[in-house]
């Protein structure tokens, strides 16, 4: 016996923004344009433009399957081959840290997962605290926070007259936020700007933080795609880790092992003690049982067996490399490109010097625009390139674009 | 790169002092601990009816013949690429005609807002954060008892929660009565949580009739359904009469919300596939419920994990696959609902006054025993059977190698 239908409760539920950064490569299917050029999301694409998935991936899958390894639940902390994996990965596994048994790692859903748990504690356990983060940042960074319940606000990072470094401005915000703070620092390659603090930079925020009792949140989510190297890029975090600060470090393999879809990374938290990591891993796991109950294995196993493998490890640098490298060859040629087509002498040499998947070009919102609605060539609001969409090919044609929208939009 | 540093545990100068004295050790989680406890016994009789997980009757885990095969099909894959905030769309619309019927009306109007989650417990949480954003004055009410962590959940989204009545112990079955009493006291608008089929904990469902009464008092009284379905197809071994209250609410034109899992039914646990569906008024009421569900997602995880997803599609998807997990699941649900028997008439034959009849009316995974905590707590102790404390046996844990030997340490602490 059917029943009219009742006016449904969410009657007034208005349709969500589309997401500034997924919702371009939307966007960008869309068009039809054969010029079209996504430098929206970074994920990282070959020189054809082509996803990428890792030959070490598909060699560990397919040991995976020949295993045929059971599917049961991971502890609520996630694979222990793992756990173990990733923190030796982060600050190197002779690190004192880890052999006292000082660090707390549970298994996350990538970096935004992981930032979430750590969001999450932070709001439980140290309410009233502010994070502060750069401004600009990875723009999901505030709906995090927000979501979790934690106040933030901004220091600033990027200077739009230099294309780089604010460092200034930068101390002087983390100065002036209340003794013990929560400060956001991006590891390496700096999202969405490119723009990483030299070491002595590091040493110098090292200094602010120590002096004001603030605390260290990394987001680390592309250790090894910066520069190339693993340990280079994880140098900021093991700089302050031998300082002796408690920290918190979010990590992400979507980028650097190309595991994108399977959301994989960890929160770490780096302590004084084995006793306090314990009971801090014990009040993580209680943050993610009512999330998600417990992390998902597939890309865990991924990760665990390329690092756990000498083989697969090696084979895993080296596509590491090659990735970074293809990138900072773009940069190049991008770099000459603008050169030799803009006579005005403006100093387009940011662009070698940022680092990473991205590039902050310095367009404003309407030359970003211009960009897209005139070029065809798709990037976030902010001025934000990924370089990971670039190829050589299209170097010219995107410097063409750049020029136009710098010069010719206000 | 390392400068020679203070020794590892001292405090840099300044620090502020005290971050962590707030933070103590949590409370072994109820359920997940009993494994942990499990795994760490060496008792070479040791016996697992703790978590839900099915094991098959050597007692190990089981991965699904129609799975091991959607694996090979996608061995090799070339994209990694982020899924959409709303998980794989071949996905959602294969797992709601799961749910719904696959010639239900209000798929074809596409009424539907669907997304991809983390299992059955990200659809709850889905769920529950999107309740307090739209709906923050209302309330949610949990059956008594249900799975402990509905409790986390609507607590950590901070949704005002209470209960109503849904166990008999005197009877070891349904309290319809108190249900249907303590619900006509919820305020309009109210949320309430119902188990689709195989309650958990108590394995107590209620009948086709009970459940068509609170359709009606649910309209009456504008209450709107949750149904948590983490067991279509295992219950019953049938996915059609496993979605039967469902399909009763759906006819009575409720729009209801349903988070599925085929964490069990698929054997896909640690694959973390599950899916949150909401009947809206119209198409564009759907799109803008699942665009604001994915506001709730992205801060949360982003988007959803590819790989647990490609399995359930590429099965669903082949009219053999498919065929073959109906079989494959219907052998799951028959193992245990055997088992139960079992363990039933081992009980009776060792003289047990007690009454056992409730093991096999209840149904699916769980058994609610009727063992107090005391009892739970001698059959750990003194015979390494291990089970979470409120007496929910798992009855997938549960094999012709063991049944004798719990039915007599059941036997043991009751008599």
């Amino acid at each position: 016996m059917a029943v009219a239908v009742d006016v449904s409760r969410f009657e007034n539920v208005s349709m969500a923004p589309p997401d500034p950064i997924l919702g371009v490569s939307e966007a960008f299917k869309a068009d039809t344009d054969a010029t079209k050029l996504n430098l929206g999301v970074g994920a990282y694409r070959t020189e054809d433009l082509q996803p990428y998935v890792l030959k070490v991936v598909n060699k560990a899958e397919q040991l995976m399957l020949e295993r045929g390894e059971n599917k049961e639940y991971l502890p609520i902390e996630g694979l222990a081959a793992f756990n173990k994996a990733t923190a030796e990965l982060l600050l190197g596994a002779d690190n004192p840290v880890i052999k006292n048994g000082q660090i707390a790692t549970v298994q996350g859903l990538s970096g935004t997962g992981s930032l979430r748990l750590g969001a999450a504690f932070i709001a439980r356990y140290f309410p009233g605290v502010k994070v502060l983060i750069s401004s600009p940042t990875w723009g999901n960074h505030k709906n995090i926070l927000s979501d979790a319940g934690v106040p933030w606000s901004e220091y600033r990072y990027f200077d739009p007259q230099t294309v780089g470094l604010d460092f200034k401005g930068m101390i002087e915000d983390i100065k002036a936020a209340p003794n013990g703070s929560v400060i956001l620092l991006h590891g390496c390659a700096h999202n969405p700007t490119g723009i990483d603090p030299t070491p002595e930079q590091w040493e110098a925020i090292a200094d602010v933080l120590e002096e004001k009792g603030h605390m260290p949140f990394f987001d680390v989510a592309y250790q090894g795609f910066a520069s190339g190297s693993l340990d280079d890029d994880a140098s900021s975090v093991r700089k302050f880790a031998s300082r002796g600060f408690e920290m918190f470090v979010a990590q992400s393999y979507s980028k650097n092992l190309g595991l994108y879809a399977e959301r994989i990374g960890a929160i770490n938290v780096i302590l004084p003690t084995a006793d306090l990591a314990a009971r801090v891993k014990s009040q993580l796991k209680r943050l993610a049982r009512p999330m998600y109950s417990n992390p998902p294995v597939h890309g865990a196993r991924i990760v665990a067996n390329v690092v756990g493998d000498s083989v697969l490890f090696d084979e895993w640098r080296a596509e590491m490399q090659m990735m970074a490298g293809r990138i900072k060859g773009v940069r190049q040629k991008l770099y000459e490109a603008l050169l030799s087509k803009d006579k005005s002498g403006k100093d387009w040499s940011f662009i070698l010097k940022q680092i990473g998947m991205f590039s902050f070009t310095g367009l404003t919102k309407s030359q970003s625009d211009n960009m897209t609605d005139k070029w065809h060539v798709y990037m976030t609001k902010d001025g934000r390139i990924s370089l990971a969409g670039l190829n050589l090919a299209k170097c010219d044609y995107l410097a063409d674009a750049i020029i136009d929208s710098y010069y010719n939009v206000k | 790169m390392s400068t020679a540093a203070a020794p590892a545990s001292s405090v840099p100068a300044g620090a502020r002092s005290g971050w962590w004295e707030a933070v103590q050790p949590a409370a072994r989680d109820p359920i997940l601990g009993v494994t942990e406890a499990f795994l760490a016994d060496s008792d070479p009789k040791k016996v697992n009816v703790g978590v839900g997980a099915y094991r098959n009757d050597e007692g190990k885990p089981v991965v699904l013949e129609c799975v091991r095969k959607a694996e090979q099909i996608i061995a090799g894959k070339q994209n990694m690429e982020y899924l959409p905030m709303g998980g794989l769309v071949k996905f959602n619309d294969l797992s709601v005609k799961l749910a719904y019927g696959d010639t239900a009306p209000v798929l074809e109007e596409k009424r539907v807002a669907a997304v991809q989650t983390l299992s059955g417990t990200g659809a709850c949480r889905l769920f529950a954060d999107f309740q307090k954003r739209f709906k923050p004055d209302s309330r949610i009410y949990i059956p008594v008892p249900t799975w402990a962590n509905h409790h986390n959940i609507w607590r950590d989204a901070r949704v005002e929660a209470h209960t109503f009545r849904y166990y008999k112990p005197s009877t070891r079955g349904l309290d319809f009565e108190g249900l249907m009493e303590d619900l006509k006291k919820a305020p309009e608008g109210s949320f309430v949580l119902l188990h689709a089929c195989a309650h958990n904990p108590t394995g107590v469902d209620p009948t086709a009739d009970q459940w068509k009464e609170m359709s009606q008092l649910f309209k009456s009284n504008r209450l709107f359904p949750f149904f948590d379905m983490a067991y279509q197809g295992f219950a019953s071994g049938d996915t059609v009469r496993d979605a039967q209250a469902i399909r009763i609410f759906m006819e009575d034109g409720h729009q209801l919300a349903c988070a599925q899992s085929f964490a069990k039914n698929m054997g896909l646990y640690g694959q973390r596939v599950g899916c949150l569906s909401v009947v809206c008024d119209n198409s564009q009421q759907a799109v803008n419920v699942k665009s604001q569900l994915q506001q709730i997602a992205r801060p949360m995880y982003s988007n959803p994990p590819l790989h647990g997803a490609q399995i359930v599609t590429t099965v669903l998807s082949d009219p053999e696959l498919k065929e073959q997990w109906y079989k494959e699941v219907k052998v799951m649900a028959d193992r245990i609902i055997g088992m139960r028997e079992a363990l039933k008439s081992n009980l009776e034959k060792l003289g047990s006054s007690l009454p056992w009849k409730h093991i096999t009316e209840q149904i699916g995974m769980f058994c609610y025993s009727g063992l107090t905590e005391d009892q739970v707590d001698r059959l750990t102790k003194e015979f390494h059977i291990y089970m979470t404390r409120n007496g929910r046996i798992s009855m997938a844990g549960v094999t012709t190698g063991n049944v004798e030997y719990l039915a007599n340490a059941i036997h043991e602490v009751t008599k």
